[in-house]
């Protein structure tokens, strides 16, 4: 066998020849890049020549003039645009770390019960399950925001002599504005608290790894639940106490036109953050169900051979191997949550998509350099998540053998 | 540079696009119909009917300028546009003409290359409250929760006055009318924030409307009217002068029942211009004599079009106010067919 | 006395028939102890959801039969009512074909789309079962011609030219395929171009005379439930190509092509679709030549396409990978080049694997075509939200109309998620 010689290249060789074809392919896709590109841009550069317009990112530095009402920041309405921005960026980031949260809890707690040999509650689960599945979310949203708007009381109801509306315990009072809660007020010496708080939590973490030291070492077995509970609230509200009460809460109550004080949980936000995490809490579930059972039954019955009860077979068991299949899927329901939380715009919640994509466009007219933005936003949270999701899995694929 | 000029003219073959150049009327009158953007639904000024006909103030003069170009005023496809995609609408050529509420701005003229042919509606930002608030200023309402329509220049003089009389609020950004009227009703905000008109209209589609007042502040003014892309004068010119016609009949007394009577004979020289059996006005429009015959005689004049969508004989039941003619005390002036 | 038969017997000789279990052990009841009330938790948890249950069939079931269904707005609905709970529906009835077809599609052509609607679920049928005779595939491979030529109408020369020139760019690959795949592929698809430019001349003269016409309805008459299906329908036949393509692009041994499509699918991985959409909307026409419109709807079926592609190539990607590799060595091992192996030996495979994925990515999409609502197009959540709402007739009637759009997503998406489950248990025995 002898390789063909040079001297015999032909030009019909570019197609046939598989040793050049790869060139060809990728030289002519290269091309045909280059000139879409070139294409657009050309067409870019014309429209905007035509138009008189510019690209140009300088709106950014300028007032808005807008108000914005749910922020996490300082702002007013003679922030800058770059400002409001951010603004934006942190709801984003609130809404889908609360919707991420309570979705995995709420899933985890379903694809569990979903498996459980209750019959009735099983149903009730899948039904939940197809239920939330199969609407799309925006419709979700929206009726979730309905909810909020329509069903529970204005704060006039809360007024006059004898309201149709109360308030729990006098502290919390569900409007249709939001929810208004008690904001903790901290004086002198509250530092104190939250370092001993801080502390037992350190604590805890010491005593169980002393307990399951323990336990791996003389097999004796010590209570973890009510010890965790008593290190954790004990020491500080001994000293809460002892220092005066210097923390206390500050309780919404009814002044002017709405409810000040406290703090407010916006009822968009409400809605976004609940119809998000039921919908995706659907799709945890059924990757918790699929996680689970994909753990082979042998591995519950060497756990229940052992003389492990139930509860302990899940826990110790069933779970920590099916975390490894449920976890890549969590991910990137997570991510999906991320992305979908830019419906906020259906009901007024101002995130990214409400800011920068939303009132600061409209006002500067500025279509190309915002929506750039925004897709920049949200591509580099998608690629942050995956980061995370292939450091994830390099770290369990070296533990299996 | 070559190459991709031609390969734009090929692309532009291959994905079967029209181009609008200058020539809009062209365009227009080759098509059969006229493209014209419309809000996504305020009543009284433009929405689909239960039989999903438009209807309302701007939607006519939609029509009229359909029947001025093609003879025919049912030759308009709506097309419904919200605050963010009016104006790359029209940039973009989607419609040819915007009767959409816009206000009529320095930025919106200047910066973003469009020309209003003129106003149709002169208007300002008002309040609506449930009466049961007992506020009878907007200057009481400070620390109210306030829903106001995104994507307008609403929020921007929403923040000016209360900045300015040195109150605090609480914006709800909404998206559409229904929604905003959605939450008022359901007490989520205290006050709701738009055009005067726009509330009027509001205010006509609650089950009381007795209920609610209108605060006496207007705090903007907001001088609403078509507009079409720069450029094209001709095009602006028709739009411009079919608006005109539409004031000019009213001041002159032409209605759409005597439009017939008097294009056969009249003694004002002006209405005769107008009607076109006098001069040749049609023909310097780049239209035949009667375009503005079938205008007044598609759609009625100006106020009769104000009566039947906003007027007071409507559930909306706005007075003429500014928008009645110059003669009687209103801003309303067309210049002269001459 | 030996041979006399004792009557005493000590030893039972037949069996005694079985005596029923304990009445506890048995039936509804024993059915009720282990499923519903074992143990304490078991107990509780059931007696929740009973009162869970009980809580929403009582505020729901007198609501929904106590519906109003014959009254033309809503104040004579709240009338009719006279203060009780109940739902007034009539809104669906007089706003059906609203919800249905949208605002501006002709009134007296309804029955077009609707046939169209039908006749989908017979293209359907051979597609999705196995079972049925596959000379019926040919019917569903008419079908997208038949669907575009109902709903939009205009000539049907234009539907017939556009399917010459897929008949065409077949018969010109039959032929020269055994040159070389991609000589084949390259002269099919330009042959399919110069029968598409000449059919061009051909459609004008019969737009002109008529030929067999049905009234034109622009795409921007589409609206209510029908553009949620058209969108649907239309996105997922494309983008499976797209994706195919892309996913064998990304296992692409070229590095050029293989970085293209990563960055390809991972862009459009990592964007929400509002922002395609709005991008389709409102940028688009920036980078189009200066004066060119084309239709929203088009642009958006654009968008939509490349979404779902970038999804379902991740879902074969994963069917490819799946394969084992000695499925791609004795391919290489028959002496199949690239196009033969990936066509015969190595996508039916890896496609059957990746069905359920793609039947999932579908689903979402068809639940994403939704959000076309946000750029003011009249989808089913579009008209609930602006003209139904907005109208003096019908403001304030929620809960009805979000139900009906939700019920209607559901009928169809749960119908095609079971239909994916049915379909994984069958490949499922199929591999055994």
């Amino acid at each position: 066998m002898s390789a063909p010689s040079q001297a015999s290249f032909k030009i019909s060789m570019l197609l046939n020849d598989t040793r050049y074809r790869g060139y060809t392919f990728q030289f002519t896709s290269l091309l045909l890049l280059f000139v879409t590109f070139s294409y657009l841009g050309s067409n870019l550069i014309r429209n905007l020549e035509e138009a008189g317009l510019n690209i140009s990112y300088a709106f950014l530095g300028e007032p808005a003039g807008y108000d914005i009402n749910q922020r996490l920041i300082d702002y007013t309405s003679q922030s800058t645009h770059m400002r409001a921005t951010i603004v934006g960026v942190l709801n984003t980031l609130l809404v889908a770390f609360l919707a991420c949260l309570s979705a995995t809890i709420l899933g985890v707690v379903v694809g569990v019960l979903r498996l459980s040999k209750n019959w009735l509650i099983s149903k009730l689960m899948a039904v939940y399950v197809e239920a939330f599945r199969n609407v799309p979310v925006l419709i979700w949203i929206i009726i979730v925001f309905t909810i909020m708007t329509a069903v529970l009381p204005s704060p006039r109801a809360f007024r006059g002599e004898d309201p149709s509306a109360s308030m729990i315990f006098d502290a919390i009072a569900f409007t249709n504005r939001g929810v208004y809660i008690p904001a903790p007020v901290f004086g002198a010496g509250s530092l104190i608290i939250i370092f001993i708080f801080l502390t037992s939590i350190l604590a805890i973490f010491w005593y169980r790894r002393y307990a399951t030291k323990l336990l791996y070492g003389t097999g004796k077995l010590l209570p973890v639940f009510w010890p965790s509970m008593a290190i954790l609230f004990v020491p500080s509200f001994v000293v809460f106490f002892a220092l005066g009460q210097p923390i206390s809460l500050d309780y919404p109550s009814l002044t002017g036109f709405n409810f000040s004080g406290g703090w407010t949980v916006r009822g968009s936000l409400i809605a976004l953050w609940f119809a998000l995490a039921i919908y995706t809490g659907a799709f945890i579930a059924e990757n918790v169900r699929a996680g689970i059972l994909a753990i082979s039954v042998g591995q519950t019955e060497a756990a229940a051979s052992l003389g492990l009860r139930p509860n302990r077979v899940m826990n110790l068991v069933i779970l920590p191997q099916a975390l490894r299949v449920i976890i890549p899927p969590l991910i990137s329901q997570f991510l999906n949550i991320t992305k979908n939380s830019s419906l906020a715009i259906a009901v007024g919640y101002m995130d990214i998509t409400g800011t920068l994509g939303g009132i600061t466009l409209n006002q500067t007219g500025r279509a190309i350099e915002a929506i750039l933005l925004l897709m920049l936003f949200y591509l580099l949270i998608s690629l942050s998540i995956s980061a995370i999701m292939n450091v994830y899995n390099k770290t369990v694929s070296l533990k299996e053998r | 540079m070559k190459l991709l000029n031609f390969l734009g003219v090929a692309a532009a073959v291959v994905l079967g696009a029209g181009t609008v150049a200058a020539a809009t009327l062209d365009d227009v009158q080759a098509r059969g119909k006229l493209n014209c953007g419309v809000n996504t639904g305020l009543v009284g000024f433009a929405a689909p009917d239960a039989n999903g006909e438009w209807d309302g103030f701007d939607v006519a003069v939609c029509r009229a300028v359909a029947a001025a170009v093609l003879n025919d005023p049912s030759a308009v496809e709506f097309i419904s546009l919200t605050g963010k995609t009016r104006f790359p609408a029209l940039s973009s050529g989607e419609v040819d003409m915007l009767s959409r509420n816009t206000t009529w701005t320095f930025s919106r003229d200047v910066d973003l290359k469009f020309e209003f042919v003129g106003v149709n509606y002169y208007d300002g930002q008002g309040f609506m409250v449930p009466r049961s608030l007992n506020v009878s200023s907007a200057t009481e309402l400070d620390g109210a929760t306030v829903c106001i329509q995104t994507g307008t220049t609403t929020e921007l003089n929403l923040a000016d006055f209360f900045r300015s009389n040195n109150m605090s609020y609480d914006p709800v950004p909404i998206e559409t009318n229904a929604e905003a009227r959605q939450q008022y009703i359901a007490g989520s905000c205290d006050v709701y924030t738009t055009d005067a008109s726009g509330l009027a209209a509001t205010r006509a589609n609650f089950e009381n409307p007795s209920d609610h007042v209108l605060l006496p502040e207007i705090v903007s003014k907001e001088p609403l009217g078509p507009l079409v892309r720069h450029g094209d004068h001709e095009w602006g010119d028709i739009v411009r002068w079919t608006l005109n016609a539409l004031i000019a009949a009213e001041e002159l007394g032409i209605t759409s029942a005597n439009v017939n009577e008097l294009a056969g004979g009249t003694n004002s020289p002006e209405v005769s211009r107008i009607l076109g059996t006098e001069g040749n006005l049609g023909e310097m429009l780049g239209l035949d004599a009667e375009w503005a015959k079938r205008v007044i005689a598609a759609v009625g004049n100006y106020g009769e079009i104000f009566a039947k969508h906003l007027g007071e004989s409507t559930p909306i039941g706005l007075e003429r106010g500014l928008n009645a003619q110059w003669t009687e005390g209103g801003l309303l002036y067309s210049p002269p067919f001459r | 006395m030996a041979a006399k038969k004792s009557n005493v017997a000590f030893v039972r000789e037949t069996q005694l028939p079985e005596l029923p279990p304990p009445s506890i052990e048995t039936g509804l009841i024993k059915w009720m102890r282990v499923n519903l009330f074992g143990g304490i938790s078991g107990t509780f948890l059931t007696l929740v959801s009973l009162f869970a249950i009980y809580y929403i069939l009582s505020g729901v079931l007198p609501w929904i039969f106590n519906g109003i269904w014959d009254t033309s707005n809503v104040r004579e609905c709240k009338k009719a009512l006279e203060g009780a709970s109940g739902g007034c529906f009539s809104v669906l009835r007089e706003r059906w074909y609203q919800l249905l077809f949208g605002i501006t599609y002709p009134p007296d052509q309804y029955w077009r789309p609707s046939i169209a609607f039908v006749l989908l679920f017979l293209a359907l049928m051979p597609v999705l079962f196995a079972q049925i005779p596959r000379v019926l595939l040919i019917f569903s491979g008419l079908y997208p011609f038949i669907a575009f030529w109902l709903i939009w109408g205009g000539t049907i020369v234009a539907p017939l030219v556009a399917l010459a020139g897929f008949f065409v760019a077949y018969f010109v690959y039959q032929n020269l395929v055994n040159q070389s795949f991609a000589v084949g592929a390259v002269a099919g698809l330009f042959a399919a171009i110069m029968t598409w430019w000449v059919g061009s001349f051909v459609i004008r003269f019969a737009t002109e005379m008529n030929v067999i016409a049905l009234e034109a309805v622009a795409s921007r008459d589409m609206g209510g439930f029908m553009l949620n299906m058209i969108l649907g329908v239309i996105c997922v036949f494309l983008s499976l190509p797209l994706g195919i393509l892309l996913a064998l692009g990304r296992q692409s041994s070229m590095p050029i092509i293989k970085w293209i499509c990563v960055i390809f699918i991972e862009f459009i991985r990592g964007v929400p679709l509002i922002t395609l959409l709005f991008v389709a909307n409102v940028v688009l026409a920036y980078f189009l030549p200066p004066g060119t419109t084309f239709d929203l709807i088009l642009r958006v079926i654009i968008m939509i396409t490349f979404f779902a592609a970038a999804y379902i190539a991740e879902v074969i990607r994963g069917g490819l990978a799946a394969l084992p590799r000695g499925q791609y060595e004795a391919a290489d091992s028959v002496g199949l080049d690239y196009a033969q192996s990936m066509r015969l030996i190595i996508l039916p495979q890896a496609l059957k694997i990746s069905i359920p994925g793609i039947v999932n990515v579908a689903v979402g999409l068809f639940k994403d075509t939704t959000l076309v609502s946000v750029i003011a197009m009249f989808d089913i959540v579009g008209m609930i939200r602006g003209p139904i709402l907005a109208s003096t007739d019908w403001s304030g009637v929620y809960w009805e109309l979000w139900l009906f759009a939700a019920l209607l997503f559901f009928v169809i998406c749960y119908g095609i998620s079971q239909y994916s489950q049915w379909l994984e248990r069958q490949l499922a025995t199929d591999r055994r």
